[in-house]
């Protein structure tokens, strides 16, 4: 054996060997960052429950700018992760273009449907969520005033939004809301000052329940609010643990679960339209030892209550999504 | 009527609390500009001051603690630029973003190996940061008609950090206009070569405003993470060091119309983040993209000469060679 064929043997080992161990998962999040204690922590969690349990490894990768979405979701799909799942309605164009490129590998995406073969789109009813806590909302204000502040101003967040007010009037016509929206570029996911900023002007008008629907914006909203002594409502994860005994709730939109789901299921995910709801514990409220003492029987009774309505189909929330219009503001 | 003024309260509550790191930047760069040295990397040292000021806070539990670690740290990067465009004669725009890069790079690598959160550092509480401060009998006046709300309102709780960046306002002025040492900044920003004729050195002139410069940067940053948040975030300053070199223009180098600048700056800030859309008499919708824009178009305007000529120090940017 000459020297050279050593060389390419060993060549080719290295590339088999280098082959196989990239079957693994990939996860890319989105602006808010990996550590938004929110949406984006969520996935972060679930994809490292599925790491512990199974002892397999994931490639992770946060943007940092617009333009990297497209480019960090080629990289992976040409190194052979598989399946990759992004946490975001921002990846619906890129990842349209993308999973045509590469036919075979499975792709997750969550809050966005994108329709190709080789993609499973998880959606979930937030805006069921989110009336659920602004039953919750209504019956913890005692001035009669809520505050909602979203993240970026786009129909995903109007529907967290539409929804709240509905929980909100359907507890109390009376009620008011006061909605404020971060801003209007991705950016507005990670601006816990101008959250502060905006909680600040809403405890001015008279609110005293406020519910951050803004990714990492909302550490900000939840910090002034337990600061102002007023209560907050937290998004996503389980954010009742930041503040103890300052935080209502929190709308709980299980990503966590449909990221596991997806790593779990590896290259035979199934694709297709996902939507994760009220029944199947997709979407809920959050109750522990943190907000026991100011989340009161009364409160628990009316959201529990509401939970069932919807359930039965007694009570329809509507999804702003599917009109662009919202019945209440 | 009562609610409009309520809501003007709110809307001027807010303008200040917006302005006081512009109003910092601002002042720093206007004692950096005075001396003849071009300060790009404002931004840059509020970024690092913002951090070291939060994990100073963090590591010690007290948040004036915080301020010293992060005018430590923005002392530090004015020096490098110091020593690069003072010393080394070197280009003082090309050092000055070297400085912003530095800055936006390291806080992010040095909090991700230090608290491994992607960058930020934990979130501060009890003393790590700034509370309120209610200025006596602002209790007892928030009923008087009028005054009332303005005083105990407007004027009273906010951060220590804001008063003390107000009353920096007329220290600067006094520095700049009433002491020697003032008179020769200046100076050494019109015409190096007069004051070194003079027998002053321009090289330790220019280090001492420099100095100041450092300081003042590191409030600012200070104030962003431990009084407005509560922890560091990437990028957290967002541009603010950029809108305070406009803001600097606009007031023509002068202390007094800094404060002015500065505070109309906030003022756009709060409005658009209070009334998102603009409703007039019911004809027209102002987008909300369009309040958001505000403060740039007008800083567009302002460069572009519509207040007036703007002139600044005239050896600014230039490096100081001692005739042979």
């Amino acid at each position: 054996m000459t020297l050279m064929q050593k060389f390419l043997g060993a060549a080719a080992t290295l590339a088999i060997t280098a082959g196989a161990a990239v079957a693994d998962p990939a996860i890319i999040f989105d602006l808010g960052g990996k550590f938004d204690k929110s949406f984006n922590q969520a996935a972060f969690a679930g994809a490292t429950k599925w790491a512990e349990e199974t002892g397999g490894s994931f490639r992770e990768i946060e943007l940092t700018s617009e333009a990297q979405r497209e480019q960090a979701l080629r990289r992976f799909a040409e190194s052979g992760y598989n399946p990759i799942v992004m946490t975001g309605f921002g990846f619906a164009s890129s990842l349209d273009v993308v999973s045509q490129d590469f036919p075979d590998t499975k792709f997750a995406i969550i809050d966005m449907v994108v329709e190709q073969p080789n993609v499973r789109s998880i959606v979930f009813d937030a805006h069921v969520g989110s009336y659920l806590v602004g039953v919750a909302a209504a019956k913890a204000s005692k001035s009669n005033t809520v505050g909602f502040i979203g993240g970026m101003d786009v129909p995903l967040i109007r529907a967290f939004a539409c929804g709240y007010v509905q929980g909100v009037k359907a507890t109390n016509p009376d009620a008011t809301v006061i909605q404020n929206m971060t801003g209007t570029t991705p950016a507005a996911w990670n601006d816990p000052v101008k959250g502060g900023e905006l909680t600040k002007a809403q405890i001015g008008n008279g609110a005293d329940v406020v519910y951050a629907a803004a990714g990492g914006t909302g550490v900000g909203v939840l910090q002034t609010a337990a600061d102002e002594g007023i209560l907050s409502i937290g998004v996503d994860s389980n954010q009742n643990y930041l503040f103890p005994g300052q935080v209502l709730t929190s709308m709980l939109k299980r990503v966590d679960v449909a990221v596991y789901d997806a790593f779990k299921a590896g290259t035979d995910l199934e694709t297709g339209f996902f939507a994760m709801g009220l029944a199947d514990g997709g979407i809920d409220y959050a109750v522990d030892d943190n907000n026991a003492e100011i989340f009161s029987a009364e409160i628990a009774a009316a959201v529990e209550a509401a939970k069932a309505a919807i359930l039965s189909g007694s009570v329809t929330v509507h999804d702003y999504q599917s009109d662009g219009t919202c019945p209440v503001s | 009527m009562m609610d409009s003024f309520i809501q003007l309260i709110l809307t001027l509550d807010m303008s200040i609390r917006l302005s006081v790191v512009l109003l910092l930047a601002c002042l720093a760069g206007l004692f950096s500009e005075r001396s003849g040295i071009v300060d790009i990397g404002l931004e840059g040292k509020m970024l690092v001051a913002a951090f070291f000021a939060a994990a100073g806070a963090y590591e010690t539990g007290s948040a004036w603690v915080g301020v010293l670690a992060g005018c430590a740290a923005s002392l530090v990067f004015s020096m490098i630029h110091g020593l690069a465009s003072i010393t080394y004669r070197g280009n003082q725009l090309i050092s000055g973003v070297a400085i912003n890069f530095l800055a936006s790079g390291m806080t992010v690598v040095l909090g991700n190996a230090w608290y491994r959160k992607g960058g930020q550092t934990p979130t501060l509480s009890g003393d790590a940061r700034f509370h309120d401060i209610t200025l006596p009998f602002a209790e007892a006046l928030s009923d008087v008609p009028v005054l009332g709300p303005i005083y105990s309102d407007l004027l009273s709780g906010h951060k220590p950090l804001v008063y003390l960046a107000f009353l920096i306002v007329p220290l600067s002025w006094w520095v700049l206009y009433r002491t020697r040492f003032g008179l020769r900044l200046r100076a050494v920003g019109e015409n190096p070569a007069s004051v070194d004729t003079a027998g002053i050195s321009v090289v330790k002139l220019r280090y001492q405003a420099l100095i100041i410069t450092g300081i003042l940067c590191g409030i600012a940053g200070a104030y962003l993470s431990t009084a407005q948040a509560a922890g560091f975030g990437k990028e957290m300053t967002a541009g603010r060091g950029y809108i305070a070199l406009a803001a600097l223009i606009f007031a023509k180098w002068r202390p007094w119309y800094a404060m002015g600048a500065c505070l109309l700056f906030g003022l756009l800030e709060a409005i658009s983040n209070l009334y998102p859309s603009i409703n007039i008499f019911g004809l027209v919708t102002i987008p909300v993209q369009f309040t958001q824009a505000l403060p740039y178009i007008l800083t567009v305007v302002i460069l572009a000469g519509f207040v007036g000529k703007a002139i600044p120090p005239r050896a600014g940017g230039e490096p100081y060679v001692k005739e042979q």
